[in-house]
């Protein structure tokens, strides 16, 4: 069993396909919605939590890549900068996915960045604006 | 018993022992207050978080032909300044937005940039941008002045923060139904969260409860230089109910203080939004307390489990300035990432930095150990809790129109 989050990039093509029931369908696959929007003129954007079994996996990932799905593990896209974070924690509590803790020695704000899933909300209330989600 | 002059001659020499005031808990615990007092001359305690009464007065210098800016009009980088001084001082402060920022017009307001963000810019030795307008007058001709500025050709770049330091301080929740966005950051309806801001066993009132040896005159680590506190701080209130180890069981004292911004860095000194609230600056601090004897040692070595804040409501009753106190909890609960509140448990998150008061505490402890920070006498006390002193609530009178 492999789980991933996983970011996906829709060009405006494909907004109009049940591209992701295929996954299901036909591949096997389970998946958690974290956030999706379609922007008017642009392309759909949808961040996923992606699992099932290997092989089916891949070759789901696959089958989105053949669409023309553009796809990039979340990770890349939530970013700390860390000469900006003071190391407060006023996002710590905020987070809904765990993924902002505080070290117990060091007291200094860990970032995993592995649990994020980039719903954004650090980004809107970071008092010093260390956190930013790269789409 | 030590004097401070005895300290000093001791940093002079090198040879002078700084722990700081995290540092002296073990210290205490191991060898036994009468040891340390014996053993340590100074403790160094410090604090890092937004401190909304920050603001800047510099000096430009005169144009030619002059100008005065005194009753004239006047921003730097878009942020309006106060100009109702002398020729030309103006005074810069934290929390003043540039005129066409929205503000909570589309609520909430994500305000980015204001006197803060121009504060630490101008300590990182930035150039910033100067708009004047004035009316002239026989000596001071000029009507208008639009120059870069850089903190290196100011005469004086002062920090003056005339509230700060606060002796403990709120948790903030929220009881309503709906999320609210405060100084304390964005409170969750029902209990979401529970903000709170100081840091406990290292900040500096809370380790010299009842302002022995912290006072008017006493040199301080402020904002990466040396500063001064100036004058018992706005909304001082040293009479507040103490908790039977004399610590005040909510916000009390505070210190007004000043220093030489051009000896201050971004790194201590940083521009701060808070979403649907305002800009301020978060201001790192450092106040070394001197080991004159037992009972110093003896208040620096409380710990976090022996301090308490009280719990507020910022959905209904802080804005309407009911005084209710929740709950009181302790800063090692607080710190522990979540509290008990009402049978919930109740994540909580710091708006103070502890890891930054940390490194300002062992920034201080090697300045000293280093003989290159040396303590000074207090030429005054604050008012204490014996004093009376109170802080008041505005008392609103009704006056006619004509």
């Amino acid at each position: 069993m492999i789980s991933r989050k996983v970011v996906l990039h829709f060009p405006r093509k494909l907004v109009e396909q049940p591209i992701v029931f295929k996954l299901v369908k036909d591949y096997g696959l389970n998946f958690n919605i974290l956030k999706a929007y379609v922007t008017p003129d642009e392309e759909g954007l949808m961040v996923l939590e992606l699992s099932g079994e290997e092989p089916a996996f891949e070759k789901g990932l696959h089958y989105l890549k053949s669409c023309g799905v553009k796809i990039q593990p979340l990770s890349q896209d939530v970013v700390r900068n860390e000469e900006r974070c003071t190391d407060c924690g006023v996002c710590v509590p905020l987070c809904p996915a765990g993924a902002l803790l505080p070290d117990k020695k060091s007291r200094e704000i860990v970032f995993f960045e592995d649990k994020c899933i980039a719903c954004g909300v650090c980004v809107r209330i970071c008092p010093f604006k260390a956190m930013e989600v790269r789409f | 018993m030590k004097t401070i002059k005895e300290i000093n001659a001791k940093i002079g020499r090198g040879d002078a022992v700084a722990v700081t005031a995290e540092e002296i808990i073990d210290l205490v615990a191991k060898k036994g207050v009468r040891k340390v007092a014996r053993e340590v001359d100074v403790v160094t305690t410090a604090t890092f978080g937004p401190m909304c009464s920050s603001g800047v007065y510099f000096n430009i210098g005169h144009s030619k032909p002059r100008i005065k800016l005194g009753g004239g009009s006047c921003t730097v980088n878009d942020v309006p300044v106060y100009a109702a001084f002398g020729a030309v001082d103006v005074f810069l402060g934290a929390a003043a937005v540039p005129d066409d920022d929205p503000r909570n017009k589309v609520f909430p307001g994500e305000f980015k940039y204001g006197g803060g963000h121009v504060i630490q810019e101008l300590a990182a030795g930035k150039d910033i941008r100067l708009e004047c307008s004035a009316y002239g007058t026989d000596c001071y001709p000029r009507r208008k002045l639009e120059t870069l500025l850089n903190i290196r050709d100011l005469n004086e770049a002062v920090l003056f923060n005339m509230r700060n330091c606060y002796q403990n301080y709120n948790v903030a929740v929220n009881l309503s139904g709906k999320t609210v966005f405060t100084y304390m950051g964005m409170l969750k309806p029902r209990l979401g969260n529970a903000n709170y801001s100081s840091a406990g066993q290292l900040s500096p009132l809370l380790k010299d409860p009842y302002y022995r040896t912290i006072g008017i005159g006493t040199r301080i680590f402020l904002g990466g230089g040396i500063g001064y506190i100036a004058w018992n701080g706005t909304q001082h209130n040293p009479c507040a109910e103490r908790g039977r180890n004399g610590i005040p069981l909510g916000g009390a004292g505070t210190l007004a203080v000043i220093g030489d911004l051009k000896q201050m860095s971004p790194e201590w000194l940083v521009g701060t939004s808070m979403a649907g609230y305002g800009v301020t600056l978060s201001v790192g601090i450092g106040v070394p307390i001197p080991v004159l004897d037992e009972e110093v040692v003896r208040r620096a070595a409380v710990t976090d489990a022996e301090i308490y804040a009280p719990v507020v409501d910022y959905g209904r009753d802080y804005p309407q300035r009911s005084s209710r106190i929740i709950a009181e909890v302790s800063y090692a609960e607080l710190r522990s990432g979540s509290i008990k509140l009402r049978g919930r448990t109740v994540p909580t998150g710091s708006l103070s930095s502890y890891a930054r008061a940390r490194k300002i505490a062992v920034l201080l402890k090697t300045r000293i150990e280093e003989g290159e920070f040396f303590l000074t006498e207090p030429s005054a006390a604050l008012p204490g809790a014996e004093s009376g002193y109170k802080v008041k609530p505005l008392n609103e009178r009704l006056y006619k129109k004509e």
